[in-house]
């Protein structure tokens, strides 16, 4: 049944071909696929990372190390909306993060705040040589001074609207909508 | 996803209040809590500027130690009061003494009394989160859920296992909180131990109750075996301890009859040669030093989803969304 609040912004093919682009940048911005290692964050960077994995891979001909992270326990509202039961499992690859370039994968790039539990969690575990902000989209409103280095694409989003990215294992397909959100009702 | 913000409520004072929803809860958020004990830097900060008093008035090695590392890998601040070298040998009553913390602006309290009921009568007069580390011979919640997280870990499952809680049942709030928790997740629970320390009508909990061990045995799929309390031989309820071994005593010659293996737990500290043999203790199917470690990560757990805000605050903040 189509939704009339929402509206897809990139399908299938378009992401395809964003995350087939991005794989390219990264390799090109790292000189190569040495010490790369892909971290997704939890969840839909989980998934977008292992596309970036393939795409490398079929370019390349290298298999670079993955990594999901899960930033529940590093996020800086856990007083004001409360604990997440459900907390995910940060893995990291069993090369490690030291001395690695360390590529972030995510979805949505809103405030930075997401980001900023990363780089701590990340920084925990070890002392990257460089970490990469990859993201699918975008969307601006950042309240830190955080930037991407690789974009899949940047969307202008009005203030009762937000960006959803569907990935196949969570959402059943692959794409980016815009869905208006009523604000009471939320 | 569900994000009810403190799903336990206010405090944890036992498992009899709690439902088989809550306690799931706990054990699947133990679970990522595991690896944070794994890493080079074993801490994430989120209860950085929380301060927790572990307020002890009974000696308490092991539990207390346990929730110690609990909230230092959850970055909160930590302070141990124990019942000797404190006011609470001046004569201060439990209040007092909470409330005296509480002008200290604290946020969380675990607490180990003789008392049975100290832990609810705490939590019901200060604001603070207040964490049963045992009281009397009501509950002692978290060792009931590390018990349970280590079942759980062995089988994959809870529900219709077969249970046998061995040894001193009546002074016993591991027992009592083992019992509720395992109950409520399906398992089917027994107790088997020396008459004089079984308590009149447990059967009403819905256990069954065994009068041999090697008929316990026969039955269970795990053996909770408890300490048994030396003290308990001057009260005169057993007549040696010798005996107690040789009557009640889990021992590998026991278990090589039973025709499976048997998960043993132990909530320490041993009394090797008394409730339960060496070489059963070290044995294959000991996982009395898993318990350990889970033990860490229950606590974890239970801190963390203590620690939330109050439920109107969350509904109100996500509103906002998030990043």
């Amino acid at each position: 049944m189509p939704d009339p609040q929402r509206r897809t912004v990139m399908d299938e093919a378009a992401v395809r071909r964003a995350l087939a682009r991005m794989s390219r940048e990264i390799v090109e911005l790292n000189e190569g696929t040495a010490s790369l290692v892909l971290m997704g964050v939890r969840r839909r960077g989980v998934e977008l990372a292992e596309f970036v994995r393939d795409e490398i891979e079929r370019a390349e001909g290298v298999r670079v190390p993955q990594g999901t992270i899960d930033i529940t326990l590093y996020r800086d509202d856990l007083l004001t909306v409360g604990p997440r039961p459900v907390v995910g499992e940060t893995e990291l690859p069993p090369e490690g993060v030291d001395e690695r370039a360390v590529v972030l994968v995510d979805d949505v790039l809103f405030t930075g705040r997401t980001v900023r539990a990363a780089l701590n969690e990340l920084m925990d575990y070890g002392r990257p040589s460089r970490i990469y902000l990859c993201v699918l989209v975008d969307r601006g409103g950042r309240e830190l001074p955080i930037a991407p280095d690789v974009v899949g694409r940047e969307i202008t989003v009005q203030a009762d609207e937000t960006v959803e990215v569907r990935v196949p294992r969570l959402d059943g397909s692959l794409g980016v909508d815009l869905v208006s959100v009523p604000t009471e009702a939320q | 996803m569900n994000r009810t913000a403190s799903s336990l409520g206010k405090d944890l004072v036992g498992l009899e209040h709690l439902s088989a929803q809550q306690l799931l809860t706990i054990l699947d958020t133990a679970e990522p809590f595991k690896e944070i004990s794994e890493r080079r830097i074993k801490k994430v900060p989120v209860l950085r500027g929380k301060t927790i008093v572990n307020l002890f008035f009974e000696p308490s090695t092991r539990t207390r130690v346990s929730f110690e590392f609990a909230e230092k890998r959850l970055s909160a601040d930590t302070v141990n009061i124990s019942a000797s070298g404190s006011s609470v040998v001046k004569g201060e009553t439990l209040v007092d003494t909470a409330r005296n913390l509480e002008a200290m602006k604290i946020d969380m309290v675990v607490i180990r009394h003789g008392a049975s009921g100290a832990a609810r009568f705490l939590a019901e007069r200060i604001p603070s989160n207040v964490v049963n580390a045992g009281d009397g011979r009501h509950e002692h919640p978290t060792q009931a859920l590390l018990d349970l997280l280590t079942i759980r870990d062995n089988f994959g499952r809870i529900e219709g296992l077969k249970v046998c809680i061995v040894g001193d049942i009546l002074h016993s709030r591991v027992a009592r909180s083992n019992i509720y928790g395992l109950l409520k997740l399906g398992a089917e629970v027994a107790v088997c131990g020396p008459p004089t320390l079984l308590p009149r009508g447990i059967e009403q909990l819905g256990v069954t109750v065994f009068k041999r061990i090697e008929e316990a045995i026969a039955w269970a799929d795990v053996l909770n075996v408890l300490r048994l309390q030396l003290e308990r031989m001057q009260a005169g309820f057993l007549p040696s301890l010798r005996e107690y071994n040789q009557v009640w005593g889990v021992t590998s010659r026991r278990l090589e009859e039973a025709e499976k293996e048997i998960l043993i737990l132990h909530p320490g500290p041993m009394n090797r040669g008394v409730e339960i043999d060496s070489d059963v203790a070290d044995g294959p199917h000991s996982v009395i030093l898993d318990q350990v470690t889970n033990g860490v990560a229950v606590r974890m757990a239970v801190l963390y989803l203590l620690a939330g805000g109050e439920p109107e605050r969350a509904e109100d903040a996500k509103q906002g969304g998030e990043a």
